[in-house]
């Protein structure tokens, strides 16, 4: 009998902790503040903010999940963090301006945009080197890497266009020309769709990775929301290829689109100014930052709800989830 | 009073109640139109009136909808104890009043027994009122359904005590509409119905403190945390005290030999 108490209570110990285990960790860039902020995901606590370089922006996590990789805008790097100590622990040479990057899925090379030169820098993570500078358009902006490896995809914002770079020759193989002012690209768990939001064009396209083009688009209308003010910037779609979750800026609310048809499913109000998205490791939960109100948004994915916004500092801009 | 009696005439008030509402159909029709009417016309107008400002119980932006949504049920509320006081002027009028107060039970049971038929009633309307909300995409956790349910008790008592306490003083029919529009409109608009207090206060002061005081703001007020399976204690305590204060009056207000009964020439000859 004592036995089976002992059993019991080592079992809910052992539960205790692996819930704890299960909840995951956001680290939010804070754009004004020149710092990192950390937060519980399950419950929207702010853990921790630590100080970084000027201007923090882009934020990746290595593949490993150990380091941090920040674009520290004003100081012309991406630095590297260690997800331990939360301290500076390298450098990479990423070139002017660094905003967003994104990380290929060999967890080598990082592809970073330099909006002022137009072009897109390749890094090797392990080296800590350049590999190639790639001229692209006007004002590159937004970059992602198709899960398979064999796309990495910028857009410039003022060519309004995505450029298909061939990660084994880091050269351009495409361009495609997509709605004014693209501003980020992400694409589908099977490599085989792209989705590209247009600021000016108040659009989401959906590009075939075969073909490289254009096959469907979606348009925002939100009732008692100005056209102008609705500007498409981050996108997320969701590992399941159903939903594209589509950051609306200004109009502060989240699109939800559905990856097949292309209809807007729904709108969801979030705080001033969304920009990035992200999910929690287990897909339950959406992250959103919220530039201009200052929080973070928590989204219930399964009942497409907002739960929560939690302020966090000053001009919060990327977000990484680590679990 | 033995409790037999008690249980007898209670059951009488409150099937008299539910029966007069029940075949009222319009009454019903009415009383879910005006509401709504208010949600998908007024509110819509107003998507995005309350700014950046979280309040609390919500813990996230809402859409003016979902803020107002609460304020109606305390709208319905409001009307349903209006409308109950009327019916008593009604009675008093027709004499079925005197018949039910000439009963041997104490006059608090019987007048708290009318409240409490009124009361559910009430509570039938904001559940449909919700039901319908719900496919507006007015959605509360579902426990906040359940908890919603003592306040919706308390609330309907305060202001059907409100009610009680007016039509105790008011001598004819004719003269209730004036007293509806000198009580319900101030009473609604210069609460927090419509705007969060701070969103009064970047208005008017003036507005801001008496909305503040204003005793069916604390009633919305406890709604809407009771919605959210929240209790807010100082609205809890405002509207009881509040309550406490209008069923006294009107049980004074309804004694033949003391109250306004004797004053308006009602009381027994």
């Amino acid at each position: 009998m004592k036995k089976d108490y002992m059993r019991g209570f080592v079992c809910s110990f052992c539960l205790l902790f692996s819930v704890h285990a299960l909840a995951d960790t956001i680290y939010v860039t804070i754009e004004k503040d020149n710092a990192l902020a950390v937060m519980d995901g399950e419950t929207g606590e702010l853990l921790k903010t630590v100080p970084v370089g000027q201007r923090p922006r882009g934020i990746a996590l290595n593949k490993d999940q150990t380091l941090l990789y920040v674009a520290a805008s004003d100081d012309d790097t991406i630095q590297i963090i260690d997800v331990a100590s939360l301290k500076v622990v390298g450098d990479l040479p990423s070139g002017e301006d660094p905003e967003t990057f994104s990380l290929h899925p060999n967890g080598k090379w990082l592809y970073v945009s330099n909006e002022d030169d137009n072009l897109v820098t390749v890094i090797d993570v392990d080296t800590k080197k350049v590999v190639k500078r790639i001229p692209v358009g006007v004002e590159p902006e937004g970059v992602a890497a198709s899960s398979d490896g064999k796309w990495v995809v910028n857009t410039s914002e003022t060519t309004n266009m995505a450029h298909w770079i061939d990660p084994e020759s880091q050269t351009i193989k495409a361009n495609t020309l997509v709605d004014p002012r693209p501003r980020a690209a992400a694409f589908s768990q099977d490599s085989k769709n792209l989705f590209i939001t247009s600021e000016i064009g108040g659009s989401l396209s959906r590009l075939d990775v075969a073909s490289k083009e254009i096959k469907d688009k979606a348009y925002f209308k939100i009732p008692g929301v100005a056209k102008e003010l609705v500007q498409p910037v981050g996108v997320l779609v969701h590992p399941n290829g159903k939903l594209v979750f589509v950051a609306l800026g200004p109009a502060n609310r989240v699109a939800v689109v559905d990856a097949a048809t292309m209809e807007v499913k729904k709108y969801l109000l979030v705080g001033q100014r969304v920009w990035n998205l992200a999910f929690s490791p287990d897909l339950s939960r959406l992250y959103t930052t919220n530039g201009v109100s200052n929080d973070i948004s928590i989204i219930d994915v399964k009942s497409l709800k907002v739960k929560k916004s939690i302020r966090v500092g000053r001009y919060p801009w990327g977000l990484a989830v680590k679990p | 009073m033995k409790s037999r009696h008690a249980s007898i005439a209670l059951n009488g008030i409150i099937k008299r109640e539910l029966w007069r509402f029940l075949r009222q159909r319009e009454r019903f029709v009415a009383a879910l139109v005006r509401p709504l009417v208010w949600l998908f016309v007024f509110a819509a107008g107003f998507r995005s009136t309350l700014g950046i400002a979280i309040i609390p119980p919500y813990e996230t932006y809402i859409l003016y909808e979902v803020y107002i949504a609460v304020g109606l049920i305390g709208m319905i509320q409001l009307f349903n104890g209006m409308q109950s006081s009327l019916s008593m002027v009604y009675d008093r009028e027709m004499g079925s009043m005197k018949t039910l107060l000439i009963s041997p039970l104490p006059r608090w049971f019987l007048l708290t027994g009318k409240l409490m038929a009124g009361a559910f009633v009430s509570i039938m309307q904001v559940y449909t009122f919700l039901l319908v909300a719900w496919f507006y995409d007015i959605q509360a956790p579902w426990l906040g359904y359940l908890t919603l349910l003592p306040a919706l008790i308390l609330v309907g008592l305060m202001l059907g005590a409100l009610g009680m306490l007016l039509s105790s003083f008011i001598k004819q029919l004719e003269n209730f509409a004036g007293i509806m529009n000198f009580v319900i409109f101030p009473m609604f608009f210069m609460s927090t119905a419509l705007y969060p207090l701070w969103k009064i206060k970047e208005s008017s002061e003036l507005l801001h403190t008496l909305a503040s005081y204003n005793p069916f703001s604390q009633a919305v007020e406890l709604l809407r945390f009771a919605l959210y399976g929240q209790f807010n204690a100082y609205a809890f305590v405002y509207t009881l005290v509040s309550f406490a204060i209008f069923m006294g009056v009107a049980i004074w207000g309804y004694n033949p030999s003391k109250g306004m009964m004797v004053k308006k020439g009602g009381g027994p000859p």
